[in-house]
């Protein structure tokens, strides 16, 4: 990525706008050229002043009495409210039970969605995570192939204590671990190899407790697989093949 | 999750039909519908009120022609109530109260008063690129001057409306590219150029309200 690319797209890095690949290349241009570092420093320092110093004008007290009054006092001023008569209601029993039931329908599939786009979004940052480990050489902070002193140094920063067993005999040693930042609460991370590749496995508690089997997704080039148990959730991700990943999760599942 | 909000009190909605169907029908029904909606509308804008308020305001640079602005945008709410199905009540608020502003009030007001926009003459001419260029090293301390809120506010009023209003709905309202698009009318890429634009204008008028004090 070249100067007038990194410019261009900016703001867009700014607000968050850019998909994870786009937001990658531009930290990497960044991290190489003082000129779009001093650029976007401004940006970023003019960004923070106007949320900071720009006057927020909340409505004054009464505005919202006097729009309820002037909606309630004249009913001739809103016609729209014609719409709504009901003339012969029998006759449209049938279409209200309809509507009744699709409107029902359309709240389950509301809360359903409302769970995956949830997903969704913990999925983006566990893949932000591992990305952000893996370029950034942020991968390790206590390296250790020694489950004992993985596991204690985990405990002691975070407010749960996740299983770090080791899998060297499944063929997946372990590296280390770190903290991690992920849906809005500090994570363990703990980190494993197999061959030449890393398996980064986000754990944290999980107020929906419960046991959930492990699900596979993959997204952006990388496997993930997800599951809870024991109050606890685990997100392993990786670029092996999923069904390397998969292999791992059940040797970590079933040794902890 | 407002989706679900929505869909519930659509649901409410229709039961209310129904129930009152098995008992009375006519007035009391009517009376039923009249209630949810009104109960609708009150969710809506009491959550939603301050943002049209302080969009209006900022829009309008005036407290009594905002609340005029709220005032109406609110009725054509209402009235349009049936209309919105969508579960992005702050953007559909405030993409009325934008319309309202450029359409009644607007008209109402006097000539000659906005702020000219016109997206071409924006170039910067060569005090300006000198301007941005020492803003850019000194953002930092025009920052933490004493005075840095009275001339954060007053740059940002002096942006034309059509950047002023991205500005607004990005940093104050954090709406994404997509909803302010939705809301201005205007292609995401103008989104993203106006703000390039609106913040380059912000360095420079920060710059000169520097030099000028």
């Amino acid at each position: 990525m070249n100067c007038t690319e990194s410019r261009s797209r900016l703001h867009a890095y700014l607000d968050q706008e850019l998909d994870l690949p786009g937001a990658v290349a531009i930290d990497q241009h960044l991290a190489a050229c003082p000129e779009c570092k001093a650029l976007f420093a401004a940006q970023a320092a003019l960004r923070s002043g106007i949320r900071r110093h720009a006057e927020y004008h909340a409505a004054p007290a009464d505005l919202a009495d006097r729009i309820r009054s002037k909606i309630g006092a004249s009913p001739a001023d809103v016609p729209a409210r014609r719409g709504w008569r009901w003339p012969q209601v029998g006759q449209w029993l049938p279409v209200g039970a309809a509507a009744a039931a699709a409107a029902v329908i359309s709240w389950t599939a509301a809360i359903q969605y409302a769970s995956v786009a949830e997903d969704q979004s913990v999925a983006e940052q566990v893949i932000a995570g591992h990305a952000r480990s893996v370029l950034t050489s942020h991968l390790i902070e206590v390296a250790s192939s020694d489950q004992h002193t993985v596991k204690p140094w985990l405990s002691s920063k975070l407010d749960f204590s996740p299983p770090v067993p080791d899998l060297a005999g499944a063929g997946f040693p372990l590296a280390g671990g770190r903290l991690d930042y992920l849906d809005n609460r500090p994570v363990a991370a703990l980190v494993y190899r197999y061959r030449q590749h890393v398996i980064n496995l986000f754990v944290w508690p999980d107020a929906k407790s419960g046991r959930v089997p492990p699900e596979a997704l993959a997204k952006h080039g990388y496997n993930v697989q997800r599951w809870s148990d024991a109050g606890l959730t685990f997100w392993a991700i990786s670029d092996v093949n999923a069904a390397e990943l998969k292999t791992f999760s059940e040797a970590y599942a079933s040794a902890r | 999750m407002p989706g679900a909000v929505y869909a519930r009190m659509a649901q409410s909605r229709v039961q209310g039909r129904v129930f009152a169907g098995l008992s009375a029908p006519g007035v009391e029904a009517f009376e039923l519908d009249e209630r949810s909606r009104a109960r609708r509308f009150e969710q809506l804008f009491t959550q939603h009120l301050d943002a049209a308020y302080n969009f209006a305001r900022w829009l309008a640079r005036d407290e009594r022609n905002a609340e005029d602005v709220v005032q109406e945008a609110c009725l054509r709410a209402f009235k349009s109530l049936d209309g919105f199905h969508g579960d992005n009540g702050r953007a559909w608020l405030l993409a009325i109260v934008r319309n309202t502003y450029y359409t009644w009030f607007r008209r109402n007001k006097a000539e000659g008063q906005s702020v000219p926009f016109d997206e071409d003459s924006m170039a910067a001419n060569g005090h300006d690129v000198a301007d941005l260029e020492s803003a850019i090293g000194s953002i930092d301390r025009i920052l933490q001057q004493r005075d840095a809120q009275r001339l954060v506010n007053a740059a940002l009023a002096r942006l034309p409306e059509e950047f002023r209003e991205v500005v607004v709905l990005r940093e104050l309202e954090d709406l994404s590219y997509k909803e302010i698009a939705t809301i201005a009318r205007v292609p995401l890429g103008t989104v993203m150029s106006r703000l390039a634009r609106a913040r380059k204008l912000l360095l420079q008028h920060l710059q000169q309200a520097q030099r000028e004090s």
